[in-house]
């Protein structure tokens, strides 16, 4: 991996990491707010269908959490367990694919089911 | 007169730990209890040191596990047993010596109940560098990063141009001036778990170096030195533990440098430029 890509990888890092820090802090507030009125699956979409925000909110955290993971897992793969650049590589796109079909997914199922 | 117990590192890499008596003294240096052994009872002791003040850097070595300046460090704040904290205040000393010298209180005489036991020291080697012989490592590949680091200055005027101006309170200036009284000791570069594993990477010394020159105005090989210092052998194999920091003898910050550098090889790279 040339260091051009290395510095903008650390970059794309740095800052999904700021945008994930301020997704977890709503998401646990939202988490804690929810609960008073409810968990059960009625409760839960009664809340979330239609609702514009919940889906822009979450499809970013989706995102930032589809850019984030896949670097980090990726250089603890070279340096934890050996493996090559390009292997790291291929399964990081292939973790940052999953992130984002199965959290879309959520979202749709979410809001637009 | 209380005796200190000193294994020293004696060979090279297969090399062993040899044990030695030497005296307690007031106020010693651990370079000091290295020297008494080279002087008085082993000759072929090979070990590095020059100013004996802190400034030219050649003296360090692993003091029971831990990377120091040995002519800075002295042994009653290292030592193990019982002596390093013995309760003896010298009865004619000043109590704020008294506390934090405790442990010389013992080579004066003057501490009631010493028993000869002036503790134990380990001295080795520094790590994460080749062992030539005894106490002497092979620092080349330590400076050979810096020079990889582009740590060399280089900048455009002649003599016959006029000094440059470098405001002393300006932002650039106060973040070189942050790392520029390195001594190239290697205590970072023994200190860290990264060279440990990943021996290509430069290091805190040749990367603090790094940043002191990219915050130099005048230095005219700045994108040259972002591409050196950016990388896997560079500022991104670091994982902020630290080490380097906490044990750096002067104090200096190269973990903070090597934010610095991740910084502006970012930038560099979003702009193209790297």
């Amino acid at each position: 991996m040339s260091a051009a890509t290395q510095a903008r990888h650390w970059y794309w890092q740095r800052i999904s990491a700021m945008v994930l820090a301020a997704c977890v802090l709503v998401h646990l507030v939202t988490i804690v707010y929810a609960v008073r009125s409810g968990l059960s699956g009625e409760a839960l979409l009664a809340r979330t269908r239609g609702s514009v925000a919940f889906a822009v909110f979450y499809t970013m955290f989706v995102l930032a959490c589809a850019v984030h993971v896949p670097i980090g897992l990726a250089r603890i793969a070279e340096e934890w367990l050996g493996w090559r650049e390009r292997a790291s590589a291929l399964a990081a796109r292939a973790v940052a694919l999953a992130i984002v079909a199965m959290g879309l997914r959520a979202v749709y199922a979410m809001v637009f089911a | 007169m209380s005796t200190l117990r000193v294994s020293i590192w004696r060979g090279r890499d297969d090399g062993r730990f040899v044990t030695y008596e030497v005296p307690r003294q007031a106020s010693q240096t651990v370079l000091d209890v290295v020297t008494h052994v080279q002087r008085h009872v082993d000759p072929s002791l090979s070990y590095r040191f020059a100013c004996r003040v802190g400034m030219c850097g050649s003296c360090a070595m692993t003091v029971n596990g831990v990377a120091r300046w040995t002519c800075r460090t002295h042994v009653s704040k290292v030592v193990d047993g019982k002596s390093s904290n013995r309760g003896g205040v010298p009865v004619s000393r000043p109590a704020p010596m008294a506390t934090s010298d405790a442990g010389d209180a013992a080579v004066d005489g003057t501490t009631e109940g010493s028993d000869g036991d002036g503790g134990s020291l380990t001295i080795a080697p520094l790590a994460n560098l080749p062992v030539i012989k005894d106490l002497v490592t092979d620092m080349r590949e330590f400076f050979d990063k810096w020079a990889r680091a582009k740590g060399q200055f280089k900048g455009a005027s002649t003599r016959q141009d006029d000094f440059a101006r470098v405001m002393p309170a300006s932002p650039q200036r106060r973040l070189a001036d942050a790392g520029i009284e390195c001594i190239g000791c290697g205590v970072c570069y023994a200190s860290c778990d990264v060279v440990a594993w990943r021996p290509d990477f430069a290091g805190p010394a040749a990367l603090n170096r790094a940043w002191t020159l990219v915050n130099d105005v005048r230095d005219v090989q700045q994108p040259q030195r972002l591409r050196a210092v950016a990388g896997d052998a560079g500022c991104h194999a670091c994982h902020t533990q630290g080490s380097c920091t906490e044990r750096c003898p002067k104090q200096l910050a190269p973990t903070a440098a090597i934010a610095g550098l991740k910084r502006a090889t970012a930038r560099a790279a979003m702009r193209g430029k790297l």
